[in-house]
């Protein structure tokens, strides 16, 4: 058995996982990253928008600061979220985004002189001063006070991840990719590497570190209907919930994107809708001004979503073989605008629906996007549950978006986490004497090796991993989308129970040799059910309505009994998580009140 | 009436070495606005659960599902059947080591080619969390990320007569990456360093200027411009070198 043995280990190479790397690497410390596919195609690439941070240099950022961004990020998340944790994400994004300024991503500029822009369809105009020519500009983006997110073009994910590779590739982080960690090591109270299963070969090895950290983005890929990329289907959540100790945090909390195309839920950006972009409906009125008159389009993607649903609900969908869905406007933007800064959406349009965005109307609906929850961590990124086991990025719920988080900072976060992460880990590891059990890294390897033996003799049965990923989507998407319900969320628990003993017995169809395909899905198709159990068990649990989370039977949202975070862990043998709350911030900045939009009503503390 | 389609799909497993490599015939009935990633996605789960094929984001800007689709490299997730006769044949890309059936290993290759041009900005300043970022005209940093679009597919590689007949060949790819950073005011290398990397055969005197790389790049990258550009600058360089060695010989 391979062995490999490194200071830190990433389980993931995105943006969060390569920048905590990047921060111990720098420190002296060796760094492996671990990556199930080339570290450039992590799911970090396909972030369009941008990234927020309170820089304040454009026109419509005037006056901006990190306690706006403070203000607007917390009423993003209903409350929902840790407000240290908050405040520390907000005060280091304006030197995190100089920081890749310095390593090379070719952000947007100021350009001085007068401009146009477009807002719910109008023509406005705005000055930007010379004084700020060359800086660093930004973009409107929903739920935001100010113009705060930073872009390149419509390729920010791209440009950042790229750059980012590139450092970790001159500071000498090794990154290991197609291979993928199928278990945590740990003796119950310390965490010591992984066990990994090589994409390219099939073989197992193993990985011992002194700190690892699980930075695997998000587990939307228990959608059917998901704008995230094939890799995104929770193994990282997977691995940490089989530890029976580490719990997840506010998994009940999932964020549909307002617009995913149709039919492939492909996401164009909410810079669609920030530079201007509106929706309309069958007759092409648009609709949004009648239920956010203030905000309308540039609202919180969770109210848009769910006023989007509700809209097609009253018969205003545009019919179609794959449902309902409404239009996104984007024609008056200028065909210069669609073929620079959207230039994305512009590629998206013509290669996957064939049609022009310049002229004509793009089809779209709410699509499951974003995990607000994940590996639940304390302010320093340390998991709870574990030693020496850390998260960062959409993995985890370290927790500055509660149950709603605004565009523009997630893809903020990775790298804000990472920064800051990486130096708790730094810490750590200077402290740090690592011993490794040999009986318990043995253990771990054997059970792996059971597990693999047992899918390819089909000694447990031969159900098909296909078979009951398919059950989980239907299970899922009928009982815990955007609106939910007691009955449906009751109905969707117990099929996905009885799909947890199915995933049990299930056996390959195929030899199972080398890096085979239908072995990478039973290997964890257990595991994703689980991870839908966390989240429908978790809304049939929280009786109120918080940011995504929509409960029509309970619409109030209710700070007397829920301004907590739902923890789920998963002891070895059960049938449901075992579910905790804690308080959902030890400190207030800003006590609970009213977001300013997405009406609703509040049963105080 | 809609079609049925027949895949051929070349099909080899090197860690399965007993069963040799072969062409596999599989039938699908087409559905409105079929893509190869639905196809694909379906045969493995409906015919063979075995087939080994890469996607990722499956949206046009990942790059992981670069295949050879009826001899001509390009992604597999825009790639609609519609566009496609009825008898479709799918390869791995060539010139990357092979995983299984479609699926090829570009990430080692394009890892050596970015340690090779040191795909990184070289500068000797400091980083200053409490400084102002340094300004860079807007037109500027358009025309760099401009360049910086490329989603290492391999599509251009796989395309590239010099690439499948020297492996240390940098390829259009990188040789894009590095008239980005000739581009960037923030690298600080001078055009003779620049030089000592692609002034060979390796760089940009391998280049046969077949164009292959331009015509099948999925992002429309000017990847011939670009090649033109360093082999001017280069020898350009070359010269005022050779010229500063013979003034230095008679000195």
């Amino acid at each position: 058995m391979q062995t490999i043995y490194s200071d830190l280990l990433c389980i993931g190479a995105g943006l969060a996982g390569e920048r905590v790397a990047i921060e111990a690497a720098s420190a002296g410390f060796d760094a492996v990253c671990l990556s199930i596919v080339p570290a450039r195609r992590s799911h970090s690439s396909a972030a369009q928008g941008g990234m927020q941070a309170a820089l304040g240099n454009c026109a419509m950022g005037e006056g901006d600061g990190p306690d706006v961004h403070f203000a607007d990020t917390v009423k993003g998340s209903d409350w929902g979220c840790d407000q240290e944790v908050a405040r520390l994400f907000v005060d280091t994004a304006p030197i995190v985004m100089r920081e890749l300024a310095a390593w090379g991503v070719p952000w947007n500029r100021v350009v001085p002189g007068e401009s146009k822009y477009f807002k719910g369809g109008k023509e406005f105009t705005k000055v930007e001063k010379k004084e700020k020519e060359g800086l660093i500009t930004a973009r409107a983006f929903g739920g935001t006070a100010k113009w705060r997110t930073c872009y390149t073009s419509d390729g920010t994910g791209h440009t950042v991840l790229y750059t980012m590779d590139n450092r970790a590739a001159q500071l000498g982080v090794v990154v290991h990719d197609r291979v993928e960690a199928i278990s945590l090591i740990h003796d119950g109270t310390r965490c010591m590497g992984a066990v990994v299963r090589c994409l390219k070969t099939g073989d197992l090895r193993v990985y011992l570190a002194k700190a690892t950290l699980i930075a695997s983005g998000g587990f939307g890929r228990i959608y059917r209907e998901s704008t995230n990329a094939v890799i995104n289907d929770g193994g990282g959540h997977v691995i940490a919930l089989d530890t029976g100790v580490v719990p997840l945090g506010n998994m009940e909390a999932v964020q549909f994107h307002p617009t995913g195309i149709v039919p492939t839920d492909i996401l164009v950006t909410e810079g669609c809708r920030g530079d201007g972009g509106t929706l309309l409906d069958v007759n092409e009125n648009r609709f949004m001004p009648e239920y956010e008159p203030d905000k309308a389009e540039l609202a919180s993607r969770d109210v848009v979503s769910r006023w989007m649903t509700v809209h097609m609900q009253k018969g205003f969908g545009v019919k179609s073989p794959y449902g309902d869905h409404l239009w996104l406007d984007i024609r008056h933007l200028g065909i210069d605008h669609i073929r620079t800064k959207l230039r994305e959406v512009d590629e998206i349009c013509k290669s996957f629906l064939g049609i022009d965005p310049a002229y004509q109307l793009i089809p779209v609906r709410p699509t499951q996007h974003y995990s607000m929850g994940g590996v639940r961590t304390n302010k320093d990124g340390a998991a709870y549950g574990l030693a020496g086991l850390f998260s960062a990025g959409e993995s985890a719920c370290w927790d500055m978006h509660g149950f709603n988080r605004l565009g523009g900072n997630s893809l903020a976060e990775t790298v804000v986490a990472g920064n800051i992460i990486g130096k708790k880990v730094v810490d750590y590891l200077k402290g740090c004497e690592a011993i490794f059990n040999s009986k318990v890294v043995d253990a771990a390897v054997a059970k792996q090796a059971a597990r693999i033996t047992a899918l390819r003799n089909r000694s447990n049965g031969s159900e098909s991993a296909y078979a009951v990923r398919e059950a989980m989507f239907d299970a899922i998407m009928k009982g815990a989308g955007i609106f939910r319900n007691e009955k449906d969320l009751t109905e969707c628990v117990e099929t996905l129970q009885a799909l947890h003993e199915r995933a049990g017995r299930v056996g390959l169809k195929s030899n199972g040799v080398g890096p085979n395909p239908e072995l990478t899905l039973a290997l964890k198709i257990q595991g994703m059910v689980k991870l839908a159990l966390c989240v429908a068990y978790g809304a049939l649990k929280r009786t109120e309505s918080r940011g995504s989370h929509t409960r029509e039977d309970f619409p109030e949202r209710n700070d007397r009994d829920w301004l907590n975070r739902t923890l789920a862990t998963w002891p070895e043998g059960a049938s449901l998580p075992e579910l905790s709350y804690e308080a959902a911030t030890k400190v207030f900045e800003i006590p609970p009140g009213d977001r300013g939009y997405g009406g609703g009503k509040i049963i105080s503390a | 009436m809609s079609r049925i389609l027949t895949f051929n799909i070349f099909r080899y497993n090197p860690q399965d070495p007993g069963t040799p490599p072969r062409m596999d015939r599989f039938m699908l009935d087409e559905t409105d606005r079929m893509t190869l990633f639905i196809a694909l996605n379906r045969i493995r789960e409906e015919q063979d659960p075995s087939l080994m094929f890469d996607f990722c984001c499956r949206a046009g800007i990942c790059g992981a599902c670069g295949m050879v689709i009826n001899g001509r490299p390009g992604l597999a997730c825009h790639t609609k059947t519609k566009d496609l006769p009825e008898t479709i044949t799918l390869m791995p890309l060539p010139a990357f080591k092979l995983v299984g059936d479609l699926s090829v290993d570009t990430g080692t290759w394009f890892r050596e080619m970015y340690q090779k041009v040191e795909s990184w900005v070289h500068t000797s300043k400091e980083f200053d969390p409490a400084a102002l970022e340094e300004r860079m005209d807007n037109g500027l940093a358009e025309e760099i990320y401009e360049l910086e679009r490329c989603i290492e597919c391999g599509c251009c590689v796989a395309a590239c007569g010099t690439a499948l007949i020297r492996p240390d060949f940098l390829g259009a790819v990188g040789l894009n990456r590095i008239a980005r950073f000739i581009l960037d005011p923030r690298d600080e290398r001078t055009d003779k360093e620049y030089f000592e990397i692609v002034g060979n055969d390796q760089g940009i005197f391998g280049c046969m200027g077949l164009l292959g790389c331009e015509d099948v790049c999925p992002k429309g990258l000017p990847l011939q411009d670009q090649l033109g550009m360093l082999r001017r600058k280069m020898a350009f360089t070359a010269l005022k070198s050779l010229v500063g060695k013979h003034k230095h010989a008679h000195k």
